[in-house]
């Protein structure tokens, strides 16, 4: 029999494998960059733009453009051209797609003519004919927020994140309401969520430091729809030892929520395993703009499981047993009395 | 076994609705006093188009009556220029939020919205023809009166001389001085308000030129004014004004001014050097109007429609070759009850595919990935059931009451798991209220519909097809339980 409950330094050794790292990376973000993630405009205002150009032009020239247009503060990032195998009748040849990031609001349409010049990037690349698509922007995406609409969005998602930790907490209160000891069950399902927030958001961070990817209003969802899952994986799991408990009476704790995780353990893989079939599929088949997104939801899901079996669970046998520092002491030196009564 | 029965029935009505409303032809729904199309709405992500927020200009009043109002004459205006199905919604604190599928010319479409947009026509019998260039900077006595209007308590007005309108040249960015008329701004006789209709159209020789058509409103502020004018005017200029520049300043024809002074003359033609879009615009801000109030524009998106078919391919795509995956699965690890759950999941996915075209639920990207995963966790409630009902069989019950017990102490896990999720959909909403975070909504929305749907073709629907099924081949299952997956 698989011993969950018994190997559980191992388990929290890997965590802390992925979480440190992270945790690292989030230091070194907000030192370097004032915060522990990079955040996109959705949250910091500005303006970002995927622009394709006929012409192959090399990172400089756009940078010379972006300049001598009078922007300051830009970040220019070069994209893989869009394939063109889904869209019908092309025989246009890929160009040079670019992801610009800038603080200017305002002068997005004067950028696109100065940006077109022959003299500087050329005409916009589009997928269609000319006669199809005149103006060339066919390609052409923009998304612009000024700094009001960034801070009110900063704002709504720190409510949002308040109002699902409050309804957590109420739910696990709920569901352990007549169980001894039940504020060990809810610290744990609590502390394994925070172990899938610290995970993601430190894959989040190393990410953003390596490919620049960026926390947007969607990755928000993410983890929040991630905290959602782990909190129920905790419980459903919770819910059989409690069951159990009383059942097997005579037996060692750990033995009895060993059993509880082997019984509970098909259902979460199975369901775990239903949820990764469609998000890899999305992932690898699905459409570009929403892979950040899945993929966090995906990395998030996974923690989500291991958190609530290989932490929350091996964290109430180490609580019982009087394992953790500060806590419980009387637990330990219980425990300890048994040991020397038995030797 | 009577009740399953019933529900077999209610359930094949309800799948048979779901299949008709999913047809990609439906006629929609126009009887009993209903009238309502059955369509998909993609996001704007999809199709392509723009999305803009506006908000009333700093430092003016608005109440609610005055949005309305510009809310009002954003949209007539958006839909002048020929924008079908745009969407024009008011928001908290001042705030319009105007989306514009398939619109490509977006500053065409921002300009529309954004500019006042006030039209004069403009006492020019004085001047020459030729001798002040198209697009000149011109200052007219309704311009004065309006900024005096609006200066600040004690202010002094400004002299006339430091009038001006905003550069054109982007290379050159100088704020250019209004023209005056030997030191005085020149007479307004009427402005767009006056105006009942307005079209544009083509005219010239070979048929090329854009131009618009205008009909002024019988008795409309100051069009008395405008006619005594044309009337006394023969052989002389009126300029046309917008936004103080000067669009063209046509000679009154004779036969013009004899119907003016007929008193049959009821419209006439602005022309100018237009292309088809500007024509249009103008006409679009002559018939609808100017807006109460001055509006900015605060935040703003595009996405070009190619994209969005990509995306749209793929997405779909990738649904399909998931959902074949999860049937696999719940076939293959759990068996004759998988057939069952594989059912409820095509019902699943139909019943929630006729709803986003009834209600319509507009799908964008985000939309469809919360779809697809709750695809994904449509199948715990089933999976949660077969467990313990395997579990059950483990101990030795009999196979039918074992499938009894698996539906009854699986539901409150079931109920607690769908509810937890559906308050965290409900949060994303009003999370996605806000505009920069629009695309959030999409993802709540349709993950919340899938979860509320799960409830009951989880555990109603698939209850009743595994009944079905142990009506048809109890006796065979009952002999080899390996069927049942275990």
């Amino acid at each position: 029999m698989f011993q969950f409950a018994q190997r559980r330094k191992l388990f929290f050794l890997i965590s802390a494998c992925v979480i440190i790292p992270g945790l690292i990376a989030m230091i070194y973000s907000t030192i370097q960059n004032g915060s522990p993630v990079k955040l996109s405009i959705d949250f910091t205002g500005g303006t970002l733009m995927e622009v394709s150009f006929v012409r192959n032009v090399d990172e400089q020239e756009v940078r010379d453009t972006l300049e001598e247009f009078g922007l300051s503060d830009y970040v220019v990032q070069r994209l893989d051209p869009i394939a063109t195998d889904a869209i019908d009748e092309t025989d246009v040849p890929a160009g040079s797609r670019w992801q610009l990031r800038f603080e200017e609001t305002d002068r997005i349409d004067d950028l696109k003519v100065y940006m077109q010049d022959p003299n500087r990037l050329g005409e916009f690349w589009s997928p269609k004919s000319v006669e199809e698509d005149p103006t060339r922007e066919d390609a052409l995406t923009t998304s612009s927020v000024s700094a009001t609409v960034g801070e009110e969005v900063t704002r709504a998602a720190i409510l949002a994140t308040l109002a699902v930790a409050v309804i957590v907490l109420g739910f696990i209160v709920f569901a352990f309401r007549r169980v001894p000891h039940a504020f060990r069950y809810g610290a744990c399902a609590i502390i394994a969520m925070f172990h899938d927030i610290f995970v993601t958001m430190g894959i989040m961070s190393i990410l953003g430091l390596l490919f620049s990817w960026e926390v947007d209003a969607l990755f928000l969802t993410a983890i929040l729809t991630v905290v959602g899952f782990s909190v129920q994986d905790s419980i459903v799991v919770f819910d059989r030892i409690r069951e159990n408990l009383p059942k097997y009476r005579g037996e060692e704790y750990d033995m009895v929520i060993n059993r509880s995780v082997l019984e509970t353990i098909h259902r979460s893989i199975a369901t775990q395993l239903n949820a990764i079939f469609i998000m890899i599929a999305i992932l690898l088949f699905g459409g570009e703009t929403i892979r950040q997104f899945i993929a966090i939801l995906l990395i998030g899901l996974m923690s989500g499981t291991y958190s609530s079996i290989f932490n929350a669970v091996p964290l109430l046998v180490a609580w019982e047993k009087g394992e953790i520092p500060f806590v419980n002491r009387d637990a330990k030196r219980r425990h300890q009395e048994e040991l020397t009564a038995a030797s | 076994m009577r009740g399953y029965r019933l529900w077999l029935v209610v359930i094949l009505a309800i799948a048979a609705i779901s299949i008709w409303m999913s047809l990609p032809d439906n006629p929609g729904i126009h009887i009993l006093g209903m009238d309502r199309d059955v369509k998909i709405v993609q996001g704007l992500d999809l199709q392509g188009g723009s999305r803009v927020l506006l908000q009333a200009a700093p430092g003016t009043d608005f109440d609610d009556q005055t949005m309305e109002q510009a809310a009002k004459n954003v949209e007539r205006r958006v839909n002048g220029l020929g924008v079908t199905e745009a969407v024009v919604q008011r928001q908290e604190g001042g705030r319009i939020i105007v989306e514009l599928p398939g619109v490509r010319q977006q500053a065409v479409a921002f300009e529309s919205i954004k500019s006042t947009g006030l039209l004069e026509f403009v006492d020019f019998s004085t001047v020459t023809p030729g001798t002040v260039p198209e697009g000149a900077c011109i200052l007219t006595t309704e311009q004065v009166a309006r900024a005096e209007a609006s200066l600040p308590e004690g202010e002094a007005p400004r002299p006339y001389d430091q009038y001006t309108c905003p550069s054109e040249d982007l290379e050159n960015p100088v704020e250019e001085p209004a023209l005056l008329q030997s030191g005085q701004p020149y007479r307004t006789i009427m402005t767009g308000a006056g105006l009942s209709d307005a079209a544009a159209t083509l005219q010239g020789q070979l048929g090329t030129q854009w131009a618009v058509n205008f009909v002024v409103r019988d008795g409309g502020n100051r069009v008395n004014d405008f006619i005594n004018y044309v009337a006394n005017n023969a052989n002389r200029s009126m300029a046309i004004v917008l936004d103080g520049r000067l669009l063209s300043y046509p000679t009154i024809q004779a036969d013009l001014a004899a119907s003016a002074a007929a008193g049959t003359m009821d419209g006439g033609i602005i022309t100018g050097d237009f292309t088809r879009d500007e024509a249009q615009i103008l006409a679009a801000q002559l018939k609808y109007g100017a807006l109460p109030i001055p509006l900015d524009i605060i935040a703003f998106d595009t996405i070009g429609p190619s994209l969005g078919q990509i995306s749209v391919d793929r997405s779909i795509r990738a649904g399909i070759i998931g959902v074949i995956t999860v049937l696999l699965f719940m076939l293959i690890y759990y068996r004759v009850p998988g057939i069952a759950a594989s059912m409820a999941l095509l019902l699943f996915a139909v019943i929630n595919f006729a709803l986003f075209k009834f209600i319509p639920v507009t799908l964008s990207l985000p939309a469809i990935t919360g779809f697809l995963i709750s695809i994904g966790t449509a199948v715990d409630g089933n999976i949660l059931i077969f467990e313990r009902m395997k579990e059950e069989l483990r101990a030795g019950r009999s196979m039918d009451r074992a499938i009894e017990a698996g539906f009854e102490r699986a539901w409150t896990s079931i109920r607690d798991s769908n509810i937890s999720t559906i308050i965290i959909c409900l949060i994303l909403y009003f999370f996605g209220n806000a505009f920069g975070a629009s695309p959030v909504q999409g993802f709540a929305i349709t993950l919340g519909m899938g979860l509320v749907i799960n409830l009951f073709t989880a555990v109603v629907a698939t209850r009743t097809f595994l009944h079905t099924i142990v009506l048809l081949i109890g006796n065979q299952l009952r002999e080899r339980q390996e069927l049942l997956g275990v």
